[in-house]
């Protein structure tokens, strides 16, 4: 069964609040190294094997699963 | 006149704005379930506070989704005047009825408490009622309220005169001190390009009556009742 995969992350002009919070836990745990951490979504999608998978996982992404003003998204589509 | 209070489920302000508008201001009202899809006859919309289908992958995403959306939508295309508080506010923005968006608050915190409000904009139908640049009380419940957009639509919405309410101190200063979520601009209300829809975090059913702490969140419901009366 085809398998899409979507990655929504804020777009990066935005402040993560959620990524900063965090950044400051993995840098109170030693883990120094960490310059900066932003939180983002990803999910699963099972696809039926009919029509142009990417053109509809492409339309579900700009209509419902990331908001254009501050998000990005990407996918791939596993057969 | 008429006023409808929409009800997703999830909505938990619908009891709120309710009261505030039949029983503080004797205005017919009717609940509206999420599901009805004719808004004909109404002449206020409000989208009242709460979690929407549980916020679901974002606050109002999946709301802007049900039938009676296309219904506010078909009532704001009429001239019908819609206020979205809260939850409403972010349904309204998902939709595209309002520019922006309502992220996550700065501090993470979830902020339940008073605070103070400018009016920038007394032309607005919505606003008329107040002073120009009154500093108002209102509470605010919400952890998703700092309010984002591009740079060209906050120019926009400024020159515009499209922002309705800044958070400030007591005295009507802007400082990050008073400004509860990280809003860009100490933005906490706006108002759409043809002036018929509204949006704020902060929840005005909840300052009607001097009992409950203030009464200053009224003059917003009246304004508006007020242009249609005429």
């Amino acid at each position: 069964m085809p398998k899409a995969k979507v990655y929504v992350t804020l777009k990066p002009t935005l402040l993560d609040a959620q990524g900063r919070v965090l950044q400051d836990a993995l840098q109170s745990l030693g883990y120094e190294t960490v310059q900066g951490v932003r939180v983002g979504k990803y999910l699963e999608i099972e696809l039926s094997p009919n029509g142009d998978l990417h053109a509809q996982v492409e339309e579900m992404c700009r209509k419902l699963l990331a908001n254009p003003v501050i998000e990005n998204f990407r996918y791939e589509v596993e057969p | 006149m008429r006023a409808a209070v929409v009800v997703f489920p999830g909505s938990n302000c619908d009891a709120d704005a309710f009261y505030a508008l039949r029983d503080e201001l004797g205005v017919q009202t009717d609940y509206i379930w999420h599901a009805e899809t004719d808004l004909r006859g109404y002449d206020l919309v409000v989208i009242p506070g709460g979690f929407s289908y549980g916020d679901y992958l974002r606050c109002g995403a999946i709301a802007r989704f049900s039938p009676v959306m296309r219904a506010v939508q078909a009532h704001a295309d009429r001239g019908g005047f819609v206020m979205g508080i809260c939850n409403g506010f972010q349904i309204l923005c998902e939709s595209g009825l309002l520019p922006g968006a309502l992220v996550r608050n700065e501090g993470m915190k979830f902020a339940c408490k008073p605070v103070y409000l400018r009016v920038e904009n007394t032309q607005s139908v919505f606003t008329r009622g107040y002073q120009p640049q009154q500093v108002i009380q209102i509470p605010i419940a919400h952890g998703e309220g700092r309010y984002v957009c591009d740079e060209p639509t906050l120019q926009q919405l400024r020159e515009e005169n499209r922002i309705l309410f800044r958070y400030c101190s007591p005295e009507g200063d802007l400082s990050e001190d008073w400004n509860p979520n990280g809003s860009v601009d100490f933005i906490a209300g706006v108002l759409n390009e043809r002036g018929n829809v509204m949006g704020m975090m902060p929840h005005p059913e909840r300052a009607c009556n001097r009992g409950l702490g203030s009464a200053d969140g009224c003059r917003l419901f009246e304004s508006a009742l007020g242009v249609l009366v005429g």
